[in-house]
């Protein structure tokens, strides 16, 4: 009974553990919330400097000291919501034939090869980029779409490789691994029961993932895409490799852009100016607020999503 | 039990603080540039000395420069020199000391076009201002008789984190260009009139080396051991001269005569006909008044040391050591350091 002696004084265990736990939870909301004052106190010089113009202003200039964002947001958004698009079919695809279509055998290897991927660290994506994917980009993929749809303003200029382009694919292989095990877990805690239900109902194999699996792991699929999507938004390095680091607003997805992230770990090392370091901390603060953003979309749909179904319609 | 451990905790602690008492950490941050010279010296210097360890963090010039305001290191380091406005924020008198030197080259890729592209300094400037579009621009092609231009358009690629790479190719673009200078300016970061960002010397090495008909600069010891065609830069004195180690300590001495005291003084375009004009040097931050007696001194025996030995160490590393005359002034410098 000695052991018991440090805690004796105690005579409610459960009221300690609660208040420790409450303890924990309430300092990651301090972190956050300490952050964010950190990073306004730091970015506040630029703030009152600029003001909205740093959002609306295209001029990105260290040595005449005139900052604007517009570039940066741009390319940040441009480069997450564009890979998700293409992502989110692939995946659901993937995860779906690990689950139910592929032989057990098949499945599970398939499903360790997409873990694999997941744990390849960023800057080997971002070398593999460099090296292998935008010579290739440059080289055939490029001039094929400049040729075949260079009427489009999506496809106009010339084929450097590094582009808008090449990191929508870099940030598309990188998330896919991301969306696909976790819709993989989802598409697996589906109850057998729903799908029995469908089966004896008649229901094709198509008919059967489309109206009974899809509809009950909506919310789940939901979560991963946008997980996906925070991965996407803050992915820095290989990002940085393969964008071409280019402050500019262009429509073709061949020229050469610039994200938030990026011009923070490119130029924050080597600022000796307040007001550059003030700037970009000003970026990170934006960066920070849109991930916020959509963290709370994110749970707005998901929750407004399960509260329209609980499965089973088409 | 618990007291057991603690007890453990405490004698280990102890013996921990014994052991590192017995040698003085000695602690810096700053430049990436030289970092690979600068560890070499360290861990030389430890077999030499062992009561010393020197820490040295190779987080950029700007942070070195932050840290070394804040007396957060004892010593900082950079590839750019402090303003005026910036040593009067510096609690104390801080002394620049010059190490070695750096240069940067322009790489391009021309297929049949080996090393050894002349170009006019003019015409370099005039190329990243995205006004010479062309390679076979007869500004170019009049300096290189003999050499076949294509006629196709000049890919522009620079350097897109702050460095001091671009610190020394944009101090040198403004020297010999006042359009340059001011549309542009100097600087780790400026603003391009033209080309693609690449990150890091291997990001534009990689770019230039991808894309056909494109230009870009590296940091000479990365061109010398990737083997990257260079140009020979036409300097001050009219001469076109080849990027190498006795080129840049020769710009160096070009640059003696007119040496201010405390070594702010880019390198670019120094006069002297074998001097190369794209070179600077990269310095150490330290206090004229130290204030720990023995980091102070364990300091000033480090610096005279790299001043000697040291030296004989950089070039095989492709840094370009301090030429006599300048080598000599700053053993004279390293004197004034009071402790």
């Amino acid at each position: 009974m000695k052991r018991k002696s440090l805690f004796g004084r105690f005579a409610h265990g459960d009221t300690l553990f609660r208040w420790i736990t409450l303890l924990f939870a309430a300092s990651i909301l301090l972190i956050l919330l300490l952050m964010a004052m950190e990073m306004v106190k730091e970015s506040l010089p630029s703030l009152q400097r600029f003001g909205w113009d740093f959002v609306t202003s295209s001029e990105w200039d260290a040595v005449q000291e005139r900052f604007g964002s517009l570039p940066f947001l741009y390319g940040s958004v441009g480069s997450s919501i564009l890979p998700i698009l293409l992502a989110t079919p692939l995946s659901v695809g993937t995860a779906l034939f690990i689950t139910d279509i592929a032989p057990s055998k098949v499945g599970s290897i398939v499903a360790a090869l997409v873990e694999l991927l997941a744990a390849i660290p960023s800057v080997i994506y971002g070398l593999w980029g460099i090296l292998v994917m935008t010579p290739w980009l440059q080289q055939t993929v490029q001039p094929f779409l400049i040729d075949k749809f260079g009427f489009l303003p999506l496809f106009q200029g010339a084929p450097y490789g590094v582009s808008m382009l090449a990191a929508v694919f870099i940030l598309m292989i990188m998330i896919i691994p991301i969306i696909t095990s976790i819709t993989k877990e989802v598409l697996l805690a589906v109850p057998i029961a729903q799908k029995e239900a469908a089966y004896a109902l008649g229901a094709t194999r198509w008919e059967m993932l489309r109206m009974a699996l899809l509809p009950y792991a909506r919310s789940g699929i939901l979560g991963a895409v946008l997980l996906g999507l925070g991965r996407a938004i803050g992915e820095t390095m290989a990002v940085t490799m393969v964008i071409g680091n280019t402050p500019q607003i262009s429509l073709s997805l061949l020229a050469p852009a610039y994200t938030m992230p990026s011009v923070i770990a490119n130029e924050f090392a080597e600022t000796t100016s307040k007001l550059h370091a003030s700037a970009l901390m000003e970026i990170g603060l934006i960066l920070l607020f849109v991930t916020l953003l959509i963290n709370v979309m994110a749970r707005l749909l998901i929750w407004s999503v399960t509260r329209g179904s609980t499965g089973g319609k088409a | 039990m618990l007291k057991k451990i603690t007890v453990f905790v405490a004698a280990s602690l102890l013996a921990m603080t014994t052991l590192a008492g017995a040698e003085t950490l000695i602690n810096g941050a700053g430049a990436t540039f030289p970092y690979p010279l600068y560890s070499k010296w360290f861990s030389e210097y430890a077999k030499i000395d062992r009561t010393v360890k020197f820490n040295y963090q190779s987080i950029g010039s700007g942070g070195g420069i932050k840290q070394i305001t804040a007396q957060t290191v004892d010593f900082g380091a950079s590839d750019k020199f402090l303003t005026d406005a910036e040593l009067k924020g510096a609690p104390g008198k801080l002394l620049h000391i010059p190490t070695v030197m750096g240069a940067v080259v322009v790489t391009y890729n021309i297929p049949g076009v080996a090393k050894g592209l002349k170009l006019t300094s003019e015409d370099v400037a005039d190329i990243f201002l995205g006004k010479i579009t062309k390679w076979n621009d007869p500004k170019i092609a009049n300096d290189n008789p003999g050499v076949k231009l294509p006629d196709k358009a000049i890919i522009i690629v620079h350097r897109s984190d702050g460095s001091g790479t671009t610190s020394i190719f944009t101090d040198y673009l403004s020297a010999v260009s006042k359009e340059w200078e001011g549309k542009v300016g100097k600087g780790a970061s400026v603003k391009w009139p033209i080309g693609l960002g690449g990150k890091g010397n291997e990001g534009v090495a990689g770019q230039v080396k991808n894309t056909q008909f494109s230009i870009g600069y590296v940091e000479l010891a990365y061109a010398f051991e990737n083997k990257l065609p260079y140009a020979f830069l036409k300097n001050r004195d009219g001469h076109f001269v080849e990027p190498s180690i006795k080129s840049i300590s020769a710009a160096a001495a070009g640059a003696a005569k007119s040496m201010p005291a405390d070594y702010r003084i880019s390198l670019v375009n120094q006069p002297g006909k074998d001097s190369y004009p794209a070179a600077g040097f990269t310095w150490l931050l330290v206090y004229e008044q130290q204030h720990d007696k023995v980091k102070g001194k364990k300091i000033v025996e480090f610096l005279n040391w790299s001043l000697n030995q040291g030296q004989k160490m950089a070039a095989p590393l492709l840094y370009a050591p301090l030429p006599a005359n300048v080598a000599k002034m700053v053993g004279k410098t390293i004197k004034s350091i009071k402790y």
